[in-house]
């Protein structure tokens, strides 16, 4: 038989009982649709955790202090030692090569007042070259300064969702004053927007001289994080080996497994958060393919019935001189397509789902190619697994048999 | 053109044997019209699966234009049924949405003849069986008995088959359309085909120019019709 007879047979056989197939396609339409979509969803999330992370600075290396070892050897948290200085900021950018600029930062959240209005944030205690070392632009007046941090200024320079809260949407306060832990700061600045909600937005923090958050808020010498920009990616692992080393020998610590801090490579939270949100793409991937696994039962089942049904014609075909092979392939050209009739309308209810949800959730979803490519080939692969069966019952049955059936 | 030589067909159904077939043997020229007629029960069918190469022999020879098929594999014994025979059976076994047309194209299909020339050929074969023109594009399952017996006849015939095997092809059908069916039958013989009939009705197998009975798996006669 040529294939062109085969696909007239096929699309025959699958119009004459209309219904029936498009029940069938309907099943594998909800398993590949949900596939692309689902995963359409995890890729997108996966995306936006991975420009939020960049959107904190590019070849970024973070310092963060370790665990404070007590004498009773009680361990109270990473990150709680009050280990780490400004001078170990200025010891690495003197004496870590390829390091572009560091950044000491000293932080905690405070009550801010203005005027009746108050907010709770994120207050960074910090020095000129954060705006560098974080990506972040200043979209009025100006960032703190080096003058600033030498004579402890009481000034503030505000993040767009601060300022938005404190003064109002499109309000410049510049020149106003903020009161922070009872203390009155001018405002000189406010960044610009960088996107992103929630935890660790950039947008919602207001930044202070360093030496002015550690003198009158904190009260103490200590910086809680060093943010530290290495020159080019490639450098990254060379820069966080210095700054280790350096660190050790400032602390006076010999053993690095005892470091009071620890070295976080911007690489290694990447891979962290992209670890998460793949394990969650293929959740959500695994649960949508159990719709597909189904989907290609029921093809399965449509298939046996299609099988017994037309138990004569397939005795007459082997009666006229259809050999086993014709009539296997007559089958399985069936379910492969119905699969693939099923594959490609749930690729676009699949890719129209996930617009659907970027329009009206503004949550981010991204189609890959990948994910297109794997739903067709799984559906092709649903149709010829889940209709081989079928076909070779089909094909064995015994001519003179299928011709008396009743 | 056809000679079997001491045929037989054992079905087991567990411990018990049951033969059907109990040494047959005989041979049929080119050009015969022949009837098997026998009682239900006498393996005639089973006869008739032999000569049509839908099964084999448990033992004994069975030459088809010179070749022993009876130790053929499936896919030869289709290849056979594909280009040598021509089956027209008792309950038409057309496909029923299809149209007259495409039922009788569909052997064309399998033996590969170009998509052109099959509408014509299957248009002669409709025409010689004794179908109307138009009747060509009515669905089969529009059709009376005695019309879908010929559109069946005319697939038997689009392959030019050596010979042509009738299972019970009047069973169906009252005695007039019968009587208009065993015209059909007559008139290919006439023009050359062999035909092989195969009837428990006595009066069918007077068509035929020479009868063979069959009764519990053997031949009790073997005559020649006097018209």
């Amino acid at each position: 038989m040529l294939i062109t007879d085969l696909f007239e047979e096929t699309c025959f056989a699958i119009s004459a009982n209309k219904t029936r197939s498009g029940l069938t396609i309907l099943g594998i339409v909800i398993g590949i649709g949900s596939v692309i979509a689902m995963i359409s969803i995890g890729q997108g999330a996966t995306g936006s955790i991975e420009t939020s992370i960049q959107s904190m600075g590019s070849n970024l290396i973070t310092v963060m202090p370790g665990f404070q070892r007590s004498f009773s050897q009680v361990s109270v948290g990473r990150g709680s030692a009050q280990s780490l200085t400004a001078e170990d900021a200025e010891a690495i950018s003197e004496g870590v090569s390829f390091v572009r600029a560091t950044a000491p930062e000293l932080s905690g959240r405070y009550q801010i007042v203005v005027k009746g209005k108050n907010t709770n944030t994120q207050v960074v205690g910090t020095v000129a070259s954060y705006p560098n070392v974080k990506n972040i632009e200043i979209d009025q007046g100006s960032f703190i300064s080096e003058q600033n941090v030498n004579s402890q200024s009481k000034v503030a320079v505000l993040g767009p969702t601060t300022s938005d809260d404190l003064f109002g949407e499109g309000a410049i306060p510049v020149g106003e004053t903020i009161r922070i832990k009872g203390i009155n700061f001018k405002v000189i600045g406010v960044t610009k927007s960088k996107g992103g909600t929630g935890f660790g937005s950039q947008d919602d923090m207001v930044f202070i001289p360093l030496t002015t958050a550690q003198r009158f808020l904190a009260g103490a010498d200590y910086v809680s994080t060093i943010s530290i920009q290495a020159e080019s990616p490639q450098l990254m692992a060379q820069v966080q080996t210095e700054i280790t080393n350096l660190l050790l020998q400032r602390h006076n610590i010999s053993n690095p497994e005892a470091a009071d801090f620890s070295v976080l490579n911007q690489q290694d939270i990447l891979g962290a958060a992209s670890s998460i949100t793949n394990t969650m793409t293929i959740l959500l991937a695994a649960i949508a393919g159990i719709s597909l696994i189904v989907g290609g039962i029921g093809i399965m089942n449509m298939m046996m019935t299609t099988v017994t049904e037309r138990t004569r014609e397939i005795g007459l075909r082997k009666a006229i001189g259809a050999k086993k092979l014709d009539i296997s392939l007559q089958f399985l050209a069936e379910a492969v397509m119905l699969t693939f009739i099923g594959g490609a309308v749930g690729i676009l209810l699949g890719s129209g789902l996930a617009y659907g949800i970027t329009f009206f959730t503004e949550m981010a979803t991204k189609i890959s190619l990948f994910s297109i490519v794997l739903a067709f080939s799984v559906s092709a692969g649903i149709g010829i697994g889940f209709g081989y069966w079928p076909a070779r019952k089909a094909a064995k049955l015994n001519p003179i048999e299928a011709l008396r059936y009743e | 053109m056809i000679e079997v030589r001491n045929i037989t067909k054992v079905y087991k159904t567990g411990e018990v044997e049951n033969k059907v077939l109990r040494g047959i043997s005989f041979s049929i020229n080119e050009g015969e019209f022949v009837a098997i007629i026998g009682p239900s029960g006498s393996g005639k069918s089973t006869l008739m699966h032999i000569l049509g190469c839908l099964d084999v022999p448990t033992s004994g020879q069975y030459f088809f234009e010179g070749r022993d098929v009876s130790q053929f594999s499936d896919d030869e014994l289709a290849d056979i049924r594909k280009n040598k025979i021509g089956f027209v059976f008792q309950s038409f076994n057309l496909l029923r949405r299809a149209t007259v047309l495409r039922n009788v194209m569909l052997p064309l299909a399998y033996a590969n003849i170009s998509k052109s020339r099959r509408e014509e050929i299957a248009r002669k074969s409709l025409l010689s069986a004794g179908l109307e023109e138009k009747h060509f594009h009515q669905l089969s399952n529009q059709l009376s008995g005695g019309e879908m017996q010929r559109v069946a006849i005319a697939r038997a015939l689009v392959n030019d088959p050596a010979v042509v095997l009738a299972d019970e092809p009047t069973g169906n059908l009252d005695s007039k359309t019968g009587e208009f069916v065993m015209e059909t039958f007559r008139k290919l013989n006439e023009q050359g085909r062999t035909v092989i009939l195969i009837t428990h009705e006595k009066y069918i197998a007077e068509n035929a120019r020479r009868k063979i009975s069959i009764k519990d798996g053997e031949i009790v006669e073997d005559v020649v019709n006097h018209y």
